[in-house]
């Protein structure tokens, strides 16, 4: 098999794909009394997809995703309040805001080791979120931005109470950048991301622009993840500066490694599991939340992911004691 | 003038009590352990507790904080750290903030979300002026001037230790290298799990000490953390001097930008840390040859 073969053979669709995509456009039917949640799911997934194409495919690992998550948000809030209500129109404003957010931040991922990195991008999210709290005129500071009225989506679809339509326009717009995402990362450009990401000084040496193709991944999650927040300020008609909290960041990371790092679907999986976790733990106790969280995560870690999902090899490391 | 660059030194030297531990397990061990900030924070609530319901003298509440801090970390050390040591940083940071989170939750439910409130001692409440009047007055609260006494005799302790004493030499041989520390006799796992407990403790007496001047609630360990961080990040994780500086300059960016432009308090320090993180990822002071 040669080359182009085995990358056409990767990119081919496997049979459940399409299954897992029909049922989840058709869920907020069949689950329609949890539309609001269906689409609280199709935002963090499409966040978290943004977070795997550059952890997953390019390891660069962020702790400050937020950043880019809150502009869109922003952006598309203050697009529809402000300039024009038509959500189409504010998401690709949101989407542009944060990409040109990303080429400036990819400026400061190139240098320096993991720790570097994490306190970078974590840095960039502070300052955002800092700066959305002080911009009061602007962003309604610490109150959050509110009056945002959103027009029908394509001039038809009227957003609704119970969230039927922002279930669907969610979805919609998740399935789409999964396409375009799941046809980058087979492209052959794709390809040299992962090589950077496996050895960073090889990949250099068979020519490829390291710096550059870091560059543009960023960007391009950027770009992702500004959706993902246009989404959430379009179909909650509000923005805070909540957007752009650490936890946030904190929680995509987690949700990217309990579904998989460098498989879109790890994201889109992880944020189905930790959402609908949430909802259903802070419905038991909604004040302690964060400690099942913690827990949860303290043991998948000493457990290690590969063995929290597949349960039958727990009994055979008993076996070898 | 000089009262704000007094201030700001002085918080900059809480600051790196609070941090060096975190620069002593990070650094040293080569751990992100982003739940530093929850040892500070048992510091902190052991001071108040001990303070409020046994009527424990200040002075006394500082060692103890220390001790109670120490032993916690200790036993996390030998039960759920030591697995994690050879992970990738990932999985340790995802894995420290695990248990932050866990910590804030269970702060919350024994404490209330409520701020806790420290009572100094009257010996420490009051303040010294000098030159009264001119543009180079300078007043320095007692605490403060206490805070920064403890720091100095910290530091050169630390420092002793580290670069004089047997101990000093065995850490820093396990840190090199494991396996042959090892060989050569040297227990490396009691090494790193009294350098973790040191650590754990050193934040434990910073946050009993900071009790008075930051805010202790449950979100303490989250609020705080990234300016342990910085501190450790922006100062190199090899040295003590590294951090001490560092956290001196954040302390003093930090009151003079809240003090003269109130409207981006907060915003400057994390500007300061990423112009420098990107001009020298690997901190401003780093040791030759060191580990990175």
């Amino acid at each position: 098999m040669n080359a182009t073969s085995s990358l056409h053979e990767f990119q081919r669709w496997k049979r459940w794909e399409p299954v897992f995509w029909l049922l989840a456009l058709a869920s907020p039917w069949w689950l329609s009394g949890h539309a609001l949640l269906i689409n609280e799911v199709a935002i963090v997934a499409l966040f978290a997809l943004s977070l795997d194409l550059i952890m997953g495919y390019a390891g660069i690992v962020s702790l400050g995703h937020a950043a880019f998550f809150g502009m869109g948000a922003y952006a598309a809030a203050l697009f529809a309040k402000h300039i024009h209500p038509d959500p189409v129109l504010g998401l690709l404003f949101g989407i542009a805001v944060s990409t040109v957010l990303g080429a400036v931040a990819s400026l400061s991922i190139m240098r320096g080791t993991s720790l570097t990195l994490l306190m970078v991008t974590m840095g960039v999210a502070l300052i955002l979120m800092e700066l959305a709290n002080k911009l009061n005129w602007l962003t309604g500071g610490a109150d959050g931005l509110q009056g945002v009225i959103m027009g029908p989506v394509l001039g038809r679809f009227e957003f609704d109470l119970y969230g039927q339509v922002a279930a669907w326009y969610s979805l919609v717009v998740l399935f789409v950048f999964f396409l375009l995402s799941r046809r980058f990362v087979h492209s052959p450009l794709g390809g040299t991301l992962m090589a950077l990401r496996d050895n960073r000084l090889r990949a250099q040496s068979i020519g490829i622009p390291v710096a550059a193709r870091l560059a543009l991944i960023y960007t391009i999650a950027a770009g992702v993840a500004g959706a993902a927040g246009a989404l959430l300020a379009q179909t909650t008609s509000f923005a805070s500066v909540e957007v752009f909290a650490f936890d946030r960041s904190a929680d995509l990371v987690l949700l990217v490694v309990i579904g998989g790092a460098g498989w879109l679907y790890g994201g889109v999986i992880g944020a189905v599991i930790f959402k609908v976790l949430q909802d259903w733990i802070s419905s038991i106790t909604p004040q302690y939340w964060t400690f099942w969280i913690g827990l949860f995560l303290v043991v998948l870690m000493l457990v290690g992911r590969e063995r929290v999902i597949r349960p039958w090899t727990w009994i055979s490391r008993g076996k070898k004691k | 003038m000089l009262t704000i660059l007094f201030d700001g030194i002085a918080y900059g030297m809480l600051l790196f009590i609070l941090a060096v531990g975190l620069s002593v397990t990070m650094g040293l061990m080569n751990f992100i352990n982003l739940a530093h900030g929850a040892f500070a924070m048992v510091g902190g609530y052991l001071t108040v507790i001990l303070m409020q319901r046994h009527g424990v003298p200040f002075l006394l509440c500082l060692p103890l904080a220390f001790l109670g801090s120490a032993l916690l970390g200790a036993v996390l050390e030998r039960t759920l750290y030591r697995p994690m040591y050879s992970k990738p940083h990932l999985n340790q940071v995802l894995f420290s903030i695990g248990l932050t989170f866990m910590a804030v939750a269970v702060m919350d439910y024994f404490f209330t979300s409520s701020q806790q409130i420290v009572q100094l001692p009257e010996w420490l409440k009051g303040r010294t002026e000098l030159g009264d009047g001119t543009a180079w007055e300078l007043g320095m609260g007692h605490y403060r001037l206490f805070i920064v006494a403890v720091c100095v005799a910290l530091t050169l302790a630390l420092q002793t230790i580290l670069s004089r004493t047997r101990f000093g030499s065995r850490l820093r041989a396990s840190v090199d290298d494991q396996r042959v520390a090892a060989g050569l006799g040297i227990n490396v796992n009691a090494v790193f799990l009294l350098t973790f407990a040191a650590g754990s403790g050193l934040a434990g007496l910073g946050g009993a000490l900071g009790a008075e001047i930051l805010i202790l609630d449950p979100s303490f360990p989250l609020r705080y953390m990234v300016y342990f961080l910085i501190v450790v990040a922006v100062g190199g994780t090899s040295s003590i001097t590294g951090p001490l500086l560092a956290a001196l300059l954040l302390g003093i960016a930090d009151v003079a930008g809240k003090y003269y432009i109130p409207r981006f308090g907060a915003f400057i320090v994390y500007f300061l840390m990423i112009v420098i993180l990107i001009w020298r990822p690997q901190g401003l002071f780093v040791r030759k040859g060191g580990k990175a």
